[in-house]
């Protein structure tokens, strides 16, 4: 397959600085910052545990990106069909490819700024305890990956309507029900019928799981390989979805 | 060879069929009109003559690369206006034209002076670094020909450029079209039939998917002559277009 990563490292411009051309960037981070924190303080017990680490800060991660990383996504492709840009966009030499892994690296270094932002709680443990590194560098990093699964599937359904408002709730949706499947509400639902290794399945597949034992400290690679495999099924599906469209 | 040549081309939306083997060519200098009432068909030939949608059975090429088989091959020999002229309007004239011209491979000193053409050509100094979003139509339709004109490509194809402008702007941008006809393929869709008159060579007139009449402006209006005196272009559109409507 070939790729120019000039293309892809035109359209990644294009679209980060798009990003930053509307309210769009500022409103996104002010909230994401403030339900990190609000939640990690009021919600998560941040200072009542009395520990410097930041187990409650990323505890409530996967909740803020079901939503979040949806409303980042949703414009992607939704945006490029409404306002007929993608015919300009694909009929220039271009493969659907490379714009696809363009945007999506976009999207994902948006939310790589909006972690780096975050790091000031990180400073405040260092000043108040002695959190274990190693624990928060791991929680980071399965954090940034566990956005970008949440993301390609949100630039997938993008491109699959013009109206982003349908993309985002059908994003909201989807994520949702990846970060349920781990949960013992959905487990006890299947044990009862299910077979084991379904019920293992499904709990093996689910993102809430998957982070936990990132965050745990130990850079498990089932869960490494579980959210690049979602980002690459996810961006492979949004370039079939984008060159099926050209049939109809 | 023709730089635009399409064969057959079929295409169907749910049961409607929107264009029914339509066959085109255009060779160097030509620039060829294409008329047909709305929905007869003329975008959707247009989106695959671009390569854009695929069509159901037929084949396209520009500058002698299938559209489909080879499509990078052939759009880098294209310049497209889509219909509606959609450009990023959170960008800037320059950032936007910029962008085109860097996805079309041009770089440094040769897109400086090609972006500085556009500027004259184009006429775009008075807006060039003002978002899209801002701009006045006409202004979106000269941005939509700047980037379509950009790479200065063999082939363009043009879906309606002079919607929506005032006269002095469809003055100009005749003018700039025919100026740049000689070394290129041009296809123009439009509705406005005194433009045809005024700059096309050729006439391809499509009604419900189907090439009904292709020929020069003065052969298709004497044709339609009746007792040697030639109707007006509109009058022979009507009739060839029109009979199932009436």
């Amino acid at each position: 397959m070939k790729t120019s990563f000039r293309t892809i490292a035109l359209v990644f411009g294009r679209e980060f600085r798009a990003y930053f051309a509307t309210p769009l960037a500022a409103v996104f981070l002010l909230v994401f910052l403030a339900l990190s924190a609000g939640l990690a303080f009021f919600a998560g017990g941040f200072f009542e545990r009395g520990q410097a680490d930041l187990g409650p800060f990323f505890a409530w991660h996967p909740w803020l990106f079901l939503i979040l990383m949806p409303a980042i996504g949703m414009r992607l492709w939704a945006d490029e069909r409404r306002s007929g840009v993608i015919e300009l966009l694909m009929t220039l030499p271009v493969r659907a490819h490379e714009v696809v892994i363009g945007k999506f690296l976009a999207g994902w270094a948006f939310t790589a700024v909006a972690l780096v932002l975050t790091m000031s709680f990180w400073l405040v443990t260092l000043y108040l305890g002695s959190p274990d590194n190693g624990i928060v560098v791991a929680s980071y990093i399965g954090s940034f990956l566990m956005a970008g699964a949440f993301l390609a599937i949100s630039a997938c359904i993008s491109a699959m309507t013009k109206n982003q408002v349908i993309a985002f709730i059908l994003a909201a949706i989807v994520s949702f029900l990846l970060v349920m499947s781990g949960t013992n509400l959905v487990l006890a639902a299947l044990r009862g019928w299910a077979p084991a290794f379904v019920v293992d399945l499904v709990q093996s597949l689910s993102f809430i799981t998957n982070f936990d034992r990132l965050t745990r400290g130990v850079l498990e690679v089932p869960a490494v390989i579980l959210f690049l495999s979602t980002i690459v099924l996810a961006l492979w599906i949004n370039v079939q979805v984008v060159d099926a469209k050209k049939a109809a | 060879m023709q730089l635009v040549q399409a064969t057959g081309l079929v295409k169907t939306f749910s049961r409607l069929r929107a264009v029914d083997g339509v066959s085109l060519e255009v060779s160097r200098g030509e620039v060829v009109g294409f008329l047909g009432p709305n929905g007869a068909g003329k975008s959707t030939t247009m989106k695959m003559l671009t390569g854009f949608l695929e069509p159901d059975a037929g084949t396209a090429s520009i500058a002698g690369h299938d559209v489909f088989a080879d499509p990078i091959a052939a759009r880098r020999h294209l310049g497209y206006l889509p219909e509606g002229a959609p450009a990023y309007g959170d960008m800037t004239v320059a950032d936007f034209l910029a962008f085109v011209g860097r996805m079309r491979g041009l770089s440094g000193a040769v897109l400086g002076e090609r972006l500085a053409e556009m500027v004259e050509r184009v006429n775009l100094a008075a807006v060039w670094n003002r978002p899209i979003d801002a701009l006045s139509k006409g202004f979106k339709r000269r941005v939509g020909i700047a980037q379509a004109l950009i790479h200065d490509p063999e082939v363009l194809i043009l879906d309606e450029p002079t919607d929506g402008l005032d006269p002095n702007q469809k003055h100009d941008m005749r003018e700039l079209i025919s100026a740049i006809a000689p070394g290129k393929a041009i296809v123009i869709s439009t509705h406005i039939l005194e433009e045809v008159e005024a700059i096309c060579s050729r006439v391809v007139i499509i009604a419900e998917g189907r090439v009904v009449a292709d020929a020069t402006p003065s052969a298709l209006l004497d044709a339609a002559a009746v007792d040697g005196q030639r109707p007006s272009l509109e009058t022979v559109f009507r009739s060839i277009t029109g009979s199932k409507a009436a």
